[in-house]
């Protein structure tokens, strides 16, 4: 869910924090039923237009030179690195051999061979298992779900095998070269099994990381230090952002520190915490929060869902008088917030066919979230 | 349903062709009564084309059988016209909804069926309206011929109120009475098919069960295990496989270590049949549904089939095949065209009889379309509907914590 936003209010004023974290199961970007209904006339057009517009981060400059990539070339990109420099890297799924449905994969199979680029037959369950295997066996197993919707039959060897690997050998044995890539959430018109947000349900399974990037560099960034990192772990890719998203990204190897959440804009009233595509709705909420009511936004992107940066979001909400809406936040944060977090995402229900405009928690939602929020 | 309120349900839901118009005329019931009765013959008033020929199939392969289903079959002319108008409905359904596609008034995903007709028209023809099917995404074909019509079809894939779920599940989540979906997830629906064939044993209806899925699905795990529960516990279930060559854009080369899809269920004995040829398939269904039916538990048959269309509309179908493959298959094995070729050839039909059935089904097609085009949306009231049982109506969390809909079923 990207929509899950924490909105934590801070300040002399009473003013609520909104949270939105801790997503549930089925939410999404939440579809808003507009209370405050935007401009957008005619239905067609509001199902045509994309409910955000995606925001580049300035050009890095700590990762030496930079060229013009979008989501899935950036991908590439560090799938590109990672089969350069680790012999026993390996990329399998779905229909990658080809380059992807997403074109995540292009050109790998040519520079790399066959037997380092292939496909698998129709079998997440399977996937996932021999994933586990190769990487138990020494290999960087990097599997690709070819969409999130698809999980579900590998969820017993991601929660039950890969996540509980190191602890049940004592240590002995792990999977951490495994990495899952799946395309992620709402895109417009994917209905109830090419939408869905699952991290919810991995995020309280202690031996896996989830991870979530909001934008080109990000991703590349993250998903380096996914395969690096000694845990298995899944990187959900919001497929919406795939062409969506352009920015100036690093030609070489870099990597993003797993666990840290990063303070995009500072504030004195509320705190929004996100992550994945809701970043570019809230950064609109934060400017529209300013511009209408005066109230000043932080936004945080939380980056990795599993394990979470405790600390940058309870720092920022104790300076400010917040709320935390996870458990363990709560302990920590409950004095110092004003109102209840707030969770904006997508409604209790499977995501629809016809109504996913109103079901997508967009900025409007949000914006009305902050104001309630406020006057709590 | 009775046999005969059958015939009146179906015969009911089409138009009469105009040919017929001043005639009395008993048209045979299109799923032809299991109860061992032949095929009700028509008090045809055209002395000049013949009743009923022979025709010569081909022979399907077995697995674990001794016999084979038979190879010299009889189609009635009533039959031929039938499937004949079948076949042609779902061919321009899907042509219809591939154009709706691109001028996006159909949106989401649409998985379109053409090329695969003899399938679902002979399976139909196999069985009875009383027993029970499901299959995957490729649904539509399946919802006409379980019963669903043209319009309620368009409507659903538009998402309008007058879809035949409602507007709320789109293309691949259709459903109809004795017909489950319309499943998105592939593969998941074979378990479900086993377990519906389970409820047919238990109580003792003499129905049975036909599970549908792909030939990229056969290598899901819970197919295995399906089977395995099937046989184990003779289920009067038919598991058939449309093999139709590529699994979205893998060929079946690529992707299976044995494909003979119809050996995959190893104890239980398969037939493979020619998917194109509407009687090959009605044939061999028949020949299985009775093997389920005597208790003999359950059957597995492999169609081969071809689809003209990509994967789904996002597909062009080209990258992975030839257009000569695709052209070789519509010229030489096109299901519609075999069936037309044999009827003009036995004498069973005239040319512009059937030209008249392409007019009166275009006018069918374009009128569900214009109904499916102008029908409103659902009201946003059913967002949250049905997603509970609940004799109350229940209140479902909304986007943030103040906002809370109203949940009714």
């Amino acid at each position: 869910m990207a929509a899950a936003a924490r909105f934590f209010v801070r300040g002399a004023r009473s003013k609520l924090p909104i949270s939105g974290v801790v997503p549930g199961p089925r939410s999404s970007f939440a579809a808003a039923l507009l209370k405050l209904s935007p401009g957008s006339s005619s239905r067609t057009q509001r199902r045509h237009a994309a409910h955000f517009t995606f925001q580049a981060d300035p050009e890095p400059t700590q990762y030496g030179p930079t060229t013009k990539m979008n989501m899935f070339q950036s991908v590439t990109s560090a799938l590109d690195h990672t089969l350069a420099s680790d012999p026993t890297a390996v990329i399998f799924g779905e229909d990658v051999a080809f380059g992807g449905v997403f074109r995540c994969t292009v050109g790998l199979r040519d520079k790399y061979g066959k037997d380092r680029v292939f496909n698998t037959p129709l079998c997440e369950q399977g996937i996932v298992g021999f994933g586990i295997g190769a990487a138990v066996a020494g290999a960087t197993a990097i599997a690709e779900i070819q969409f999130a919707d698809y999980i579900y039959p590998a969820f017993d060897q991601i929660v039950n095998e890969a996540a509980k690997y190191r602890y049940r050998s004592g240590n002995l044995f792990d999977c951490g070269s495994l990495t899952i890539r799946a395309p992620w959430g709402c895109v417009g018109h994917g209905s109830l099994y090419h939408s869905q947000s699952p991290e919810a349900f991995f995020a309280h399974c202690p031996g896996i990381k989830v991870v979530i990037p909001r934008s080109p560099v990000q991703a590349k960034g993250l998903l380096l230090s996914c395969i690096a990192d000694q845990n298995p772990c899944i990187f959900f890719e919001p497929k919406i952002l795939y062409r969506a998203a352009v920015e100036q990204v690093p030609v070489e190897s870099y990597t993003i520190p797993l666990s840290q959440a990063e303070v995009l804009q500072e504030g004195s009233d509320v705190t929004l915490v996100a992550w994945g595509t809701q970043i570019h709705v809230l950064r609109e909420v934060a400017n529209m929060a300013q511009e209408k009511l005066g109230v000043s936004c932080e936004l945080i992107d939380l980056q990795t869902i599993l394990p979470w940066d405790v600390e940058t979001v309870c720092k920022h909400s104790a300076n400010n008088e917040y709320l935390c809406s996870s458990f363990s936040l709560q302990e920590q944060c409950f004095l110092n917030l004003e109102a209840p977090i707030s969770r904006v995402c997508g409604y209790d229900t499977p995501f629809p066919h016809i109504f996913e405009p109103f079901y997508i928690p967009d900025k409007w939602k949000c914006f009305d979230a902050i104001k309630k929020m406020i006057n709590y | 349903m009775s046999g005969l309120s059958q015939v009146l349900h179906y015969s009911l839901s089409l138009k009469p062709l105009t040919v017929y118009q001043n005639k009395k005329l008993k048209i045979s019931p299109f799923f032809s009564p299991r109860q061992g009765a032949a095929a009700v013959v028509s008090a045809r008033t055209y002395a000049d084309f013949t009743t009923q020929a022979t025709f010569e199939i081909k022979k399907c392969d077995i697995h674990k059988l001794d016999e084979a289903p038979a190879t010299q079959v009889v189609m009635t002319r009533d039959e031929g016209l039938k499937y004949y108008r079948v076949m042609q409905t779902i061919r321009r359904m899907e042509l219809k909804a591939d154009q709706l596609y691109k001028q996006k008034i159909i949106r989401g995903f649409c998985h379109l069926y053409d090329g695969q007709e003899a399938c679902a028209v002979g399976i139909e023809a196999g069985i009875n309206l009383t027993d029970h099917l499901i299959t995957a995404y490729r649904a539509h074909g399946y919802t006409y011929t379980r019963g669903g019509t043209v319009k309620e079809i368009m409507a659903e894939l538009t998402g309008r109120r007058g879809g035949i779920a409602k507007g709320k599940g789109g293309s691949m989540h259709m459903y109809t009475k004795n017909f489950y979906g319309g499943n998105g997830i592939v593969g998941a629906q074979v378990p479900l098919g086993a377990g519906v064939a389970l409820a047919c044993q238990y109580q003792g209806n003499n129905e049975l069960s036909v599970s549908l899925y792909g030939d990229g699905a056969a290598n899901q795990g819970q197919i295995f295990e399906t089977y395995n529960m099937a046989a184990l516990w003779k289920l009067p279930a038919i598991f058939i496989c449309e093999n139709n060559r590529y699994g979205m854009g893998t060929s079946v080369e690529r992707s299976a270590a044995s494909t003979d899809y119809y050996k995959r269920g190893d104890y239980i004995p398969g037939l493979r049949v020619d998917g194109m040829d509407v009687l090959c398939v009605r044939e061999a269904t028949k020949f299985a549904a009775d093997h389920c039916r005597s208790g003999k538990g359950p059957m597995l048959m492999e169609l081969q089939t071809y689809r003209y269309h990509g994967h789904s509309m996002s597909d062009p179908g080209v990258s992975y095949r030839t257009r000569e493959e695709i052209q070789e298959v519509r010229g030489k094995s096109d299901p519609i065209s075999l069936l037309k070729d044999r009827m003009l050839s036995n004498n069973m039909a005239s040319v512009e009889e059937l030209k008249e059935i392409d007019v009166s089904v275009r006018k069918e097609i374009e009128d569900a379309a214009q109904f499916a085009t102008t029908d409103p949306e659902p009201p946003l009231e059913e967002l949250c509907n049905h997603i509970f049982y609940n004799d109350a109506d229940l209140e479902v969390r909304g986007t943030n914590p103040w906002t809370t809909l109203k949940s009714v079923s």
